[in-house]
């Protein structure tokens, strides 16, 4: 092969691997891809029952419920609209009332969602940069929760 | 006294750095050999300014200088010692000085090895490195000092992160750093070839032990973080492709072909251009991984609590690095004439093919990482991407990484042979074939697809590395001396190979056959997984040095006989109010039986998470082998060897021109 035959087949085979790679890329991530949606998105938007999403806000105070086993029931709330979750299992550690929290799961025929996982924040002054958003566009002081957003934290 | 002593260190440091980086190039511009000369001294100077200012924080930390505002933060009275140690880098601003401090080591230690080396080339490397740790300096002076006073000062400590203390976090963030870092060595040495325009195999022989040493730490970093969020996070995974995890797995993709390709370029002297872009890829992706960790644009149970003026730094920082590189690649490149001819049926042929998945596996990664955070900026919505997207595209492109994997010691440069490969290779194939169809059936008594390709995929590696050094051993009458005669840098591809296939047996045996389950035990129930039972017996108080314990007492039994008790914890540390989950492992080389609490029910029942993790060792097994065969194939002699050679070969030239 000539010099140039040569620098072909090499372009060649990286466009044949990345376009490999982009084409997976791209059917996994129109599978995969999960919505972040607070509660007043979920209520005011029409979603289908079953899809998955991942649902943030505030654990409301005196909302969780212990049932059977390992059920909890909670209501998550973004100051305005609240959204009852049902959840089956292990409660991260920092999983408080009046803390904000990520849950991933979708809403069933009832409107209840239905969690899979639960994220709490990690330490005392940090919570999910999407949370501390969605309920800061709220009101843009969180006053509505006892908790420090993530730019107060790090000022202090 | 103390911190103001380390600031002025930082100070001093930052302006030996502009001088390391500027008088070389002067020097490089005028022919000057006392200006080259001019940057291995500065490259010392710099490392005793940073060791000394590092100390000083180390200090603080040790004699709980609360006066000092990082280490109020991040420490406490009643933190035991070595995590007092640990604790300088358990934030971002400590963090920062130990990646300074590190980079500066390698400065160090380029400047010393690289006695060797040409004056020009060696004083250009370290003139590139002086430039990157300017970078880093500014970074920490202008936006993040750990020595800034508070004024009053606490009378206690805020305490480290109680996840941060932990054996496995104390030397997870060094190793990482130093793999991370280390690949600045790789770009520098790229920069100085585009400079000079002499991109040889010699060239490409004094870039291979430094890229090597560098990945053989990453790869032991991340395999640390793996093994640390497994224990201490509490939720039995291994590897959750988040962001920050991905944020050091790109280098590693991107440096793994980078050595694959360096080892073309000395042989071959080809792919001189590609391998030249592979460094500054490595790097930039290094800094790129800082910046997403530091800028706090993550969603990530690792992000750094951040301010927006940190992000911009290190984004103006990269794009001044990346442009900066890639505009003088672009002027410079076409200049690096390559000699020889590739035929795609031999070693550098499929070499080529491991890049191409290799940056391929890393653009997957990268699209993932990076276009949830795109689509946030431009406010198109909030997404996430789960490990379902990661391992629908990782695993499919890796796969045929396996099968050149086994390739690799057979096929000789220039021109392969089909017969001979197929000659050579034909037992570990039978023997792959073999074991993945009965190895699942051995061990689980059942099988899966994935099950079976992993066992197969991770055999055929293990078995086909191994016939090159059985067949050299052969090579000779006496077999110890056979032995003996395969050289440092086989037995290191062998080891990092064979380390290849046991993390796949690992990961196929944990993902097709591990287990777990929440559950709510009473007192003395319990409960049935993988074979195993666990039976909850009690729970009870525990105080440590600087928490209170709620511990329960886990008997675990199979076949009638205990096996196991664990006694996993939930912990309290007072200074913070944090709770922690302490899981308790039962480990094994074929299996883990994992246990963490959830949390206590006023019936005296509590919730537990049981995992079964058959082979889950084997992944970091395969991390450690990877490790010993980078150690291996960077201390190969040939390198010091040849050094030498170069060196006296100069010597005599340079007495010619003199």
């Amino acid at each position: 092969m000539t010099k140039r035959q040569k620098r072909m087949v090499a372009v060649g085979a990286l466009v044949l691997g990345v376009g490999l790679a982009a084409a997976l890329g791209f059917t996994a991530f129109r599978k995969n891809m999960m919505y972040f949606y607070t509660p007043s998105d979920l209520l005011a938007g029409k979603l289908a029952a079953g899809a998955a999403l991942q649902l943030g806000g505030l654990v409301e105070k005196g909302s969780l419920k212990r049932g059977e086993g390992l059920a909890i029931e909670f209501v998550m709330s973004d100051c305005h609209n609240a959204v009852p979750v049902h959840y089956e299992g292990v409660l991260p550690d920092l999983f408080r009332e009046g803390q904000g929290v990520i849950a991933t799961g979708h809403m069933d025929a009832q409107n209840v969602f239905v969690a899979s996982t639960i994220l709490a924040k990690h330490d005392e002054n940090y919570m999910p940069p999407n949370v501390a958003k969605a309920v800061g566009e709220v009101d843009g002081k969180h006053s509505c929760a006892p908790f420090k957003s993530v730019t107060t934290a790090s000022s202090s | 006294m103390i911190p103001e002593l380390g600031h002025f260190a930082v100070i001093l440091a930052l302006g030996v750095a502009l001088l390391q980086a500027i008088v070389p190039l002067l020097g490089w511009r005028r022919r000057d050999a006392r200006l080259l000369s001019f940057a291995g001294s500065a490259a010392q100077g710099q490392f005793l300014c940073v060791a000394a200012a590092y100390a000083s924080l180390t200090y603080c930390f040790v004699t709980k200088d609360f006066s000092v505002a990082y280490v109020a933060e991040n420490d406490h009275s009643q933190l035991p010692l070595i995590y007092r140690i640990t604790a300088v880098w358990g934030a971002h601003e400590g963090s920062l000085l130990l990646w300074v401090l590190i980079l500066s080591g390698w400065t160090l230690a380029v400047s010393v090895f690289n006695r060797r080396l040409p004056l020009d080339m060696s004083a250009l490397v370290l003139s590139v490195l002086g430039m990157v740790s300017t970078g880093f300096y500014l970074f920490i002076l202008l936006t993040s000092s750990p020595f800034t006073r508070l004024v009053p000062a606490p009378a206690e400590g805020h305490d480290l992160n109680p996840i941060l203390q932990d054996p496995g976090l104390a030397i997870h963030p060094p190793m990482l750093y130093m793999g991370y870092v280390g690949f600045s060595v790789a770009f520098a040495f790229a920069i100085a070839a585009l400079i000079t325009g002499r991109l040889d195999a010699a060239w490409a022989r004094w870039t291979r032990p430094w890229t090597t040493t560098a990945w053989m730490f990453l790869t032991m970093g991340i395999t640390l973080g793996s093994w640390w969020a497994y224990k201490e996070l509490g939720w039995g995974g291994w590897w959750f492709w988040d962001p920050v995890e991905n944020a050091s797995f790109m280098p590693w993709l991107a440096g793994t072909a980078l050595i694959h390709s360096l080892a073309v370029t000395e042989k071959r002297g080809l792919l001189k251009s590609w391998t030249v872009l592979l460094a500054i890829l490595a790097f930039s992706l290094s800094l790129l991984g800082t910046f997403l960790v530091r800028s706090g644009v993550l969603v990530s149970v690792h992000a750094f609590a951040s301010d927006p003026s940190r992000g911009m730094f290190i984004l103006a920082f990269m794009a001044v690095v990346v442009g900066g590189a890639l505009t003088l690649y672009a002027w410079r490149a076409p200049k690096l004439v390559t000699t020889g001819e590739l035929k795609l049926f031999s070693r550098e042929g499929l070499l080529l093919f491991n890049n191409v998945f290799l940056v391929a596996a890393c653009a997957a990664v990268l699209l993932g990482t990076l276009y949830p955070l795109a689509l946030d900026a431009m406010h198109l919505g909030k997404i996430s991407v789960g490990p379902p997207y990661f391992n629908a595209v990782f695993l499919p492109m890796i796969t045929p990484l396996f099968l050149l994997v086994g390739l690799a010691a057979v096929v000789p440069w220039k021109r392969g042979d089909w017969r001979e490969t197929v000659r050579r290779l034909r037992w570990p194939a039978v023997i792959a074939v073999i074991l993945g169809v009965l190895l699942p059936f051995a061990l689980h008594g059942r099988t899966t697809l994935l099950a079976a390709t992993g066992a197969l995929l991770g055999t055929w590696a293990i078995f086909a590395a191994a016939q090159d050094v059985w067949r050299r051993m052969r090579a000779k009458l006496e077999w110890r001396a056979g032995l003996r005669a395969v050289p440092r840098a086989v037995w290191g591809m062998t080891l990092a190979h064979i380390g290849l296939g046991i993390w796949a047996l690992g990961v196929s045996g944990v993902i097709s056959f591990g287990d777990e389950k929440d559950v709510r035990l009473a007192r003395g129930a319990e409960t049935e997984l993988g074979g195993y039972s666990f039976r909850f017996q009690e729970a009870g108080e525990q105080s440590g040095p600087n928490y209170t314990a709620q511990q329960g007492t886990v008997l675990v039994e199979h076949g009638g006989r205990v096996v196991a008790t664990l006694h996993p914890q939930k912990r309290l540390y007072p200074s913070q109010g944090t709770v922690l989950t302490e899981s308790s492992i039962d480990a094994g080389l074929m299996r883990d039986l994992y246990v963490s609490l959830g949390e206590g029910y006023d019936d005296g029942s509590w919730s537990l998470r049981v995992y079964y993790k058959p082979m889950i060792r084997m992944i970091w097994l395969g991390g450690i082998f990877m490790f010993f065969g980078g150690l291996l194939a960077a201390s190969d002699k040939r390198y010091r060897l040849a050094r030498a050679a170069e060196r006296r070969a100069i010597e005599i030239a340079e007495g010619a021109v003199a």
